[in-house]
C-alpha cells in the first residue's frame, strides 16, 4: 500500500515545546555525540536497510548484466540483456499496455479524485462520507480484482445484465483484448479514487479562507475562482499526487496477476507481469533484472519530469 | 470544521422550530445557490453509491447458493438464500453438499490460510513499527556523527520500486532455504520501512525535550526514556502507524505470491487467487468465491469501523516533502 500520510503538525505541542539544542549535555563526547547508543537503536533498521535494500539494489544492478537461471552461478554477459530487451517485440508490447493503462487510468482517477475532492471541501465534509469513499483503498487489490471480476462476468455478471437489459451487447471485459486494459484500468480507478480524492482534499483545506473571501469579494465567479486561485494553489499537492499515483500505477499486477494473468494473448500483460513471467515462469532472472533496471530509470525519469517541470516544490502562495 | 459543516449543511430544510443562528436564509436570494447545492449532493450520492454497492453485491452474491446465480442473475436479493458458501469457505460442507450448492468440491484451507495471513502481517507490523521506532529515535533525539546522511540514505530508498528489490531478495531467501517459511515472508518487512521512520522522527521531533532532560539528570539511560517516555508519548503516532501497516500487510500479495505458494504459509491473499483459478467442471463458484473474499476483507472493515477516523484524518499531505 502507498501511503502518504499527513504528519503530526510540529507546532502541535507549541506551548511546551522547547529547543535547548546547544547546552551541551554533561559528560559526553563532544564530537561523537551519542553515537554509541545510536547504533544500538539503529541497530536493527540498518540490517533490514542493508539486507533487503541496499544489497538487493545493488545485486539487482549486478545480475542485469549477467545471465542467471538460479541453476549455478550467474555469468557476465555485459549489456546483452538490454541489447536483447531492445530488439524484443513482447518488452515493447509491454510498454506500449501499461503506458496505455497508466494514462487511462491516472487521467480518470485524477479528475474524478479532484471533482470528488472539491465536492467534499464545498459540501460534504463529514468524516463519514471521507470514510466511505476509501473503503475500496483499504480492502485487498487481490479482493477488489475478485469482486470486478464477478461482477463483469461475460454470462451472469449484474454489469453485463445492466448493459444487457438497457438493450446493449454484452461485453467480454475480461475477455477481449480491446476491453481487458480499459476494464483493469477502470477497477483500479474504483479502487483508488476516493484516496487519492482524500489526498487532494487535504490540499484544498490547506488553501487559506481569506483568499477566497477576497475573490468572492471581487466578484469573481465559481468558475473563474477555480481556475485562478484553486489550481494554481493546488498545484504543489496535485504534483504530488500525480507523481505518487503515476509511480505506483506503473506497478500495476495485481489486478492482472487475479483476473487476466496477462491474456488475452499479450492484451494485457504489463511490465511488471512480464518482469514476473520472465522471472519465475523462465527462470531468466538476468533478463528479468534488466527488465527492473528499466523500470526503475523510467520511473525515476517521470518522477524528476514531474517534479521539474510541474515545479511541484514550489507554492504560488508566497 | 464539523460545526461549519453542519450549519451548511441543511440550509433548505431547517425545521422551523429551531432558533436560526443566521437570520432567515432561505429567501428567494439562496434559490440558485441551492440547485447548485442539490447537484453537488447528488453527485456526492453517486460517488457513494458507485463505492459501497459492489460490496453489497458481494454480500448478496455470497448469501445466495451458486446453483441458483445463472438463472436470477439481475435479481437484486439473494438468489435461493442459502448459507451453504459461507459454510463452503469454512469447512463446514461435505464434498457432496458442496458439489450439490455448486461449489467445486475442493477444499480450500480457509481457516489455515487466515491464521497465516495473521501470523504475517501482525508480526511484520510489530517489528517493522518498534524498529522503526527505535531508528526514528536515534535520528531524532540522540546527536551523532553522519545523522543526516545516513537518514537521507534511507530515505532514498523509498524511490526504490518494491519489484526491484523482489528479485534479489527471493534469490537471497532461496539461498538461505526460507522458502515456504514464516521467516522469509517476514523479513524483508521486519525491520523498517523508510516511510515508518521518516513518520515517527516527524512526531518524535516535535515532542517536548523538557521531561527527558529531566530524567536523565536523574541518570536515566537512554532506553529507558525511549520505553517509559517516548514511546508512551507516542501512543497515538504509534498506533496510526500501526493500523496502515497492518492493513498494508494483511493486503500484501506479490511477495507471499513469490516466496509463500506452500499451503502451510500461504496468506489469504495468495489463497484467493488460487481459489479462483480453481474451478474444475465449468462456472466458477462465485457465491464461495465472493464469501471467501467477504470473510478475508472482514478484519479490515473492522479495523475500519472501529479506528475509521484515524485513518481518514491521517491521510493528508502536509508532512510530505
Amino acid at each position: 500500500m502507498t501511503t502518504i500520510t499527513k504528519l503530526p503538525d510540529p507546532v502541535a505541542g507549541g506551548s511546551k515545546h522547547s529547543h535547548r539544542g546547544n547546552t551541551p549535555r554533561p559528560g559526553r563526547g563532544r564530537r561523537l555525540g551519542d553515537l554509541r547508543i545510536a547504533l544500538l537503536f539503529i541497530l536493527p533498521a540498518m540490517i533490514g536497510f542493508v539486507a533487503f535494500f541496499l544489497v538487493p539494489t545493488i545485486r539487482g544492478i549486478y545480475l542485469s548484466f549477467t545471465e542467471y537461471s538460479v541453476l549455478g552461478d550467474p555469468t557476465w554477459i555485459g549489456t546483452r540483456n538490454y541489447t536483447a530487451i531492445f530488439a524484443d517485440e513482447l518488452f515493447w508490447n509491454a510498454m506500449a499496455v501499461t503506458l496505455q493503462y497508466v494514462g487511462l487510468n491516472i487521467g480518470f482517477q485524477t479528475v474524478i479524485a479532484l471533482g470528488l475532492a472539491l465536492l467534499m471541501h464545498r459540501v460534504a465534509k463529514s468524516t463519514l462520507i471521507r470514510g466511505a469513499l476509501l473503503l475500496p483503498f483499504l480492502v485487498a487489490n487481490v479482493i477488489v480484482a475478485l469482486l470486478w471480476f464477478w461482477m463483469l462476468d461475460y454470462q451472469i455478471g449484474i454489469v453485463n445484465e445492466i448493459i444487457n437489459w438497457f438493450g446493449l451487447p454484452r461485453i467480454a471485459f475480461f475477455g477481449s483484448e480491446q476491453w481487458a486494459i480499459p476494464t483493469i484500468a477502470g477497477v483500479n480507478v474504483w479502487r483508488h479514487m476516493g484516496y487519492t480524492a482524500l489526498l487532494i482534499f487535504a490540499g484544498l483545506q490547506s488553501i487559506p479562507s481569506h483568499v477566497y473571501e477576497v475573490a468572492s469579494l471581487d466578484g469573481a465567479s465559481q468558475t473563474r475562482t477555480f481556475w485562478s486561485i484553486t489550481m494554481p494553489l493546488l498545484r504543489p499537492v496535485l504534483v504530488l499526487v500525480l507523481v505518487v499515483t503515476v509511480i505506483g500505477s506503473f506497478q500495476v499486477f495485481d489486478t492482472v496477476a487475479v483476473t487476466t494473468g496477462g491474456g488475452p494473448i499479450n492484451a494485457s500483460r504489463v511490465i511488471q507481469m512480464y518482469i514476473y513471467q520472465k522471472a519465475f515462469g523462465e527462470s531468466d532472472f538476468g533478463y528479468a533484472s534488466a527488465l527492473s533496471v528499466i523500470l526503475f530509470v523510467i520511473l525515476a525519469l517521470v518522477a524528476f519530469i514531474q517534479m521539474k517541470f510541474l515545479k511541484g516544490n514550489e507554492s504560488d502562495l508566497d | 470544521m464539523t460545526t461549519s459543516a453542519l450549519s451548511r449543511k441543511t440550509p433548505g430544510n431547517n425545521p422551523a422550530g429551531k432558533p436560526g443562528n443566521k437570520p432567515a436564509p432561505q429567501g428567494a436570494r439562496r434559490k440558485p445557490f441551492n440547485w447548485r447545492r442539490a447537484g453537488a449532493w447528488t453527485l456526492v450520492v453517486v460517488a457513494i453509491i458507485i463505492t459501497v454497492a459492489p460490496f453489497l453485491w458481494m454480500l448478496r452474491t455470497a448469501l445466495s447458493s451458486n446453483a441458483s446465480l445463472a438463472s436470477n442473475a439481475s435479481n437484486l436479493l439473494p438468489a435461493d438464500f442459502s448459507l451453504g458458501a459461507f459454510k463452503r469457505v469454512l469447512g463446514l460442507q461435505t464434498p457432496e453438499e458442496a458439489i450439490a450448492e455448486g461449489g467445486s468440491g475442493a477444499a480450500i484451507n480457509f481457516w489455515l490460510y487466515l491464521r497465516n495471513s495473521i501470523i504475517f502481517a501482525s508480526v511484520t507490523t510489530a517489528g517493522q513499527v518498534f524498529f522503526s521506532a527505535m531508528a526514528a529515535y536515534a535520528f531524532s533525539r540522540l546527536r551523532w556523527p553522519g545523522r543526516n546522511v545516513v537518514f537521507g540514505l534511507f530515505l532514498a530508498t523509498m524511490m526504490v520500486p518494491p519489484i526491484f528489490t523482489a528479485l534479489p531478495n527471493f534469490l537471497m531467501i532461496k539461498n538461505l532455504g526460507l522458502l515456504n517459511t514464516f521467516a522469509g515472508l517476514a523479513l524483508p518487512f521486519l525491520f523498517m520501512t523508510p516511510f515508518a521512520i521518516f513518520f515517527l522522527r516527524q512526531f518524535f521531533l516535535s515532542m517536548s525535550r523538557e521531561v527527558e532532560e529531566a530524567a536523565m539528570l536523574d541518570g536515566a539511560k537512554h532506553l529507558r526514556i525511549f520505553f517509559q517516555i517516548v514511546l508512551p508519548n507516542a501512543a497515538a503516532p504509534l498506533a496510526t502507524l500501526a493500523l496502515l501497516t497492518f492493513i498494508g500487510q494483511w493486503n500484501e500479495y506479490f511477495w507471499p505470491l513469490l516466496v509463500g505458494q506452500d499451503e502451510n504459509v500461504r496468506v489469504l491473499t495468495v489463497g484467493l487467487g488460487v481459489f479462483k483459478s480453481q474451478s474444475p467442471q465449468g462456472a466458477p463458484d462465485w457465491s464461495g468465491l465472493m464469501a471467501a473474499t467477504l470473510i478475508a476483507a472482514l478484519p479490515v472493515l473492522l479495523l475500519f469501523i472501529a479506528f475509521g477516523k484515524r485513518v481518514v484524518n491521517s491521510i493528508g499531505f502536509s508532512g510530505i516533502k
